[in-house]
């Protein structure tokens, strides 16, 4: 059994509208010391399902089904209270947003000492302490000084250092991170990238990376789960999802990507039409009506909802299409046109 | 098509927000957004600039199209000095020069209907138009790959990319000469941003327009860019065509922000040979003297602290301000055996 072991998840929330379905379906898992990356575009579901294991939909109206085991703990199963107990000290979050996530009034230092004193009883000068040893962990000079400020005296960059420092505070098993680097700049994200590999290999947890960016998810990821419309469309792992990726809607994300290690092409290959609303997702394969394959599948498309079957072993993808004409068309058909590019 | 007189040039141009402080709003300083920048940009061509946030390159294009007016330098539009043109006297020349705007969200008004949106441009400079206005806004609509029975919706009724394209209509409603794109796709998901890359490179063939892109994104500037100009506090550092820029990088803060875009190759990820840069961009209210860079560059000697490199060019329209840029021509000679670490 796995660290953490994600079994049909549901997340659905009863709107006035419809039932949202966030997250329909989802199974994974992750190890101690592997890195998982999650990555899709905006309203597939991934942060829902990263609030949804951190217990943070519970209380709320959201109807959670599955389960999220989390060293054979269900968390689903589990009390508000009981989770609250696991939250910080074994599992633990980087937000997007580190000056919205973290308290304006208080200092930094106080921050990070009230989310070490709740798990562990000791006194505030151990505390503080521990919090100077942390912020300079994470690379923040003069941290005896800096520990004292409050986060709008930091800069984006740093700020997010102090995020990481607070959420490691506790050595948590499990850290999920959402989409960590989205609001910083390109040479403070490689920073900041840097910093989430050396730390993960230190204190070997589990790493959830969510994010958007592929260049992110491939430079820290062993394994990757695409997701599309709150499922998953397509899991694998790094080599297999860039290098031998089956599912168009991958095949689409590659190709509307400019990329900067590889001569500009003349056009990009966008995947056409938008991303569907979760309350009205497309029967069948939900890609379907963006799918320039979906007629190949005799109307199985719209009518059946795929599988999440393996290809190969540890590689899933849902597609009705036969795993062989997914091959053939990646080899004879996707990638030169990739690869010219 | 350098041999043409350019569309626009700027010379020198500079903003600087005056701080204040006290009771009778006494300047104590100026932050300098811009601070001396000069440029062509030619007829059909695309110039993108690139730069970290607080770069000033937002500020450059808003200087540009004259909605902030420039503390000093030039900028001539067609060869009309329009640096300090009064209000009125600006208004006929918004039809040649227009703006997209990064947010799809907040840059159109949600009271209006997307047929008020797109035609106001047309009431606002009185233009007839041959089958009424409702006629020219659907032509358009059509043009940026909009339904033109849309007229009628509210923009709350369409996704971001489809926003994005009424900004676009909008901008393109009396033909301008010039377009200011200030982060067109930042906003959007991938598959929809390379939807809007193809659409803007559509249009600049079919209209024969002109654009200044600005975006953090490099690999999107690499994209869609013939020039780029690279900026860092306020200054252009290095502006050339995008083969040069990309293959043969002069600056070291060019060379750094390069190696900092993730690579979407979880193989190349091992091999890659990186350039990290410590810390975050010096604040504009108080920038270093001198070369600006010299508090984060690897290659930094005495001179670079004391003497500012001028902007020179070194091989064909590539301009480089730097005392020891790399990949020189041996006339510039260098010692080029930085290390990198």
């Amino acid at each position: 059994m796995s660290f953490l072991d994600v079994k049909d998840l549901k997340i659905h929330f009863p709107t006035d509208d419809g039932l949202v379905r966030a997250v329909d379906g989802l199974t994974f898992s992750v190890e101690r010391g592997r890195t998982l990356g999650i990555v899709g575009e905006s309203g597939s579901g991934k942060s829902v399902t990263s609030l949804g294991i951190l217990g943070l939909h519970k209380g709320g109206r959201a109807r959670i089904s599955g389960e999220i085991l989390l060293d054979g703990q269900d968390l689903v199963a589990m009390s508000a209270e009981q989770v609250r107990g696991l939250r910080g000290k074994r599992m633990a979050m980087i937000f997007q947003d580190p000056l919205s996530a973290m308290h304006p009034y208080y200092t930094v230092g106080h921050q990070i000492v009230e989310a070490y004193r709740i798990h562990n009883d000791v006194s505030k000068q151990v505390a503080r302490k521990h919090a100077v040893d942390l912020l300079g962990r994470v690379g923040i000079p003069e941290p005896g000084r800096r520990v004292d400020s409050y986060p709008h005296e930091f800069s984006g960059g740093m700020r997010q250092r102090a995020m990481i420092a607070m959420a490691l505070s506790c050595d948590p098993e499990l850290l999920i991170a959402d989409e960590p680097t989205t609001a910083l700049d390109v040479t403070v994200q490689a920073q900041i990238l840097d910093l989430m590999r050396d730390l993960q290999r230190e204190f070997n947890s589990a790493l959830i990376i969510i994010t958007h960016d592929l260049g992110v998810v491939a430079e820290l990821s062993d394994d990757i789960l695409v997701m599309y419309a709150g499922k998953c469309v397509e899991y694998g792992d790094a080599e297999d999802i860039f290098y031998r990726p089956e599912h168009p809607y991958t095949w689409g994300l590659l190709g509307s990507m400019p990329r900067l290690d590889r001569e500009p092409t003349e056009r990009l290959l966008p995947i056409k039409g938008s991303p569907p609303s979760l309350i009205n997702v497309p029967p069948g394969c939900a890609f379907h009506p963006r799918c320039p394959y979906a007629e190949r599948t005799e109307g199985r498309a719209s009518t059946e909802v795929p599988d999440l079957a393996p290809t190969e072993r540890g590689h899933l993808v849902r597609c009705h299409m036969p795993r062989t004409e997914r091959r053939a068309l990646w080899e004879n058909e996707i990638k030169p046109v990739l690869e010219t590019q | 098509m350098s041999e043409n007189e350019p569309l626009l040039s700027v010379h020198d141009m500079e903003k600087h927000f005056p701080v204040t402080a006290g009771l009778f709003k006494r300047q104590v300083g100026a932050v300098k957004a811009v601070d001396g920048v000069s440029f062509e940009v030619f007829k059909g061509e695309t110039l993108g600039l690139v730069g970290e946030s607080g770069c000033g390159k937002s500020t450059t294009g808003r200087l540009v199209t004259r909605l902030l007016e420039p503390t000093g330098g030039k900028v001539v539009f067609e060869g009309r000095d329009i640096t300090h043109l009064s209000q009125g006297k600006l208004r006929p020349l918004r039809r040649d020069m227009q703006m997209i705007f990064q947010d799809p969200y907040s840059s159109l008004n949600p009271r209006h209907t997307v047929g008020a949106i797109v035609g106001a441009p047309f009431r606002i400079q009185g233009i007839k138009t041959e089958n009424g206005i409702k006629k020219a806004v659907q032509d358009i609509l059509e043009l940026v790959g909009l339904n033109p029975e849309h007229y009628n919706r509210y923009p709350h009724e369409f996704s971001g990319g489809q926003r994005q394209r009424i900004g676009i209509a909008r901008t393109l409603a009396l033909k301008p000469k010039l377009i200011i794109a200030d982060e067109p796709v930042s906003a959007l998901d991938v598959s929809i941003q390379a939807q809007v890359v193809n659409l803007l490179e559509d249009l600049q063939n079919e209209l024969d327009l002109t654009y200044v892109v600005i975006a953090h994104d490099l690999s999107v500037v690499r994209h869609i860019s013939d020039r780029v100009a690279v900026m860092y506090l306020g200054k252009i550092v290095e502006i050339a065509d995008r083969k040069s820029l990309y293959a043969a990088p002069m600056h070291p803060y060019t060379n750094a922000l390069l190696s900092a875009v993730p690579v979407p190759d979880p193989k190349a990820r091992r091999d890659r040979e990186r350039i990290r840069l410590t810390g975050d961009v010096p604040s504009p209210l108080n920038p270093p003297p001198a070369c600006r860079f010299h508090t984060r560059c690897w290659k930094a000697q005495e001179i670079c602290k004391t003497v500012e490199p001028p902007l020179e060019e070194l091989s064909g329209g590539h301009r480089v301000a730097c005392h020891f840029p790399e990949n020189a021509p041996v006339a510039a000679a260098a010692p080029d055996d930085a290390a990198q670490a």
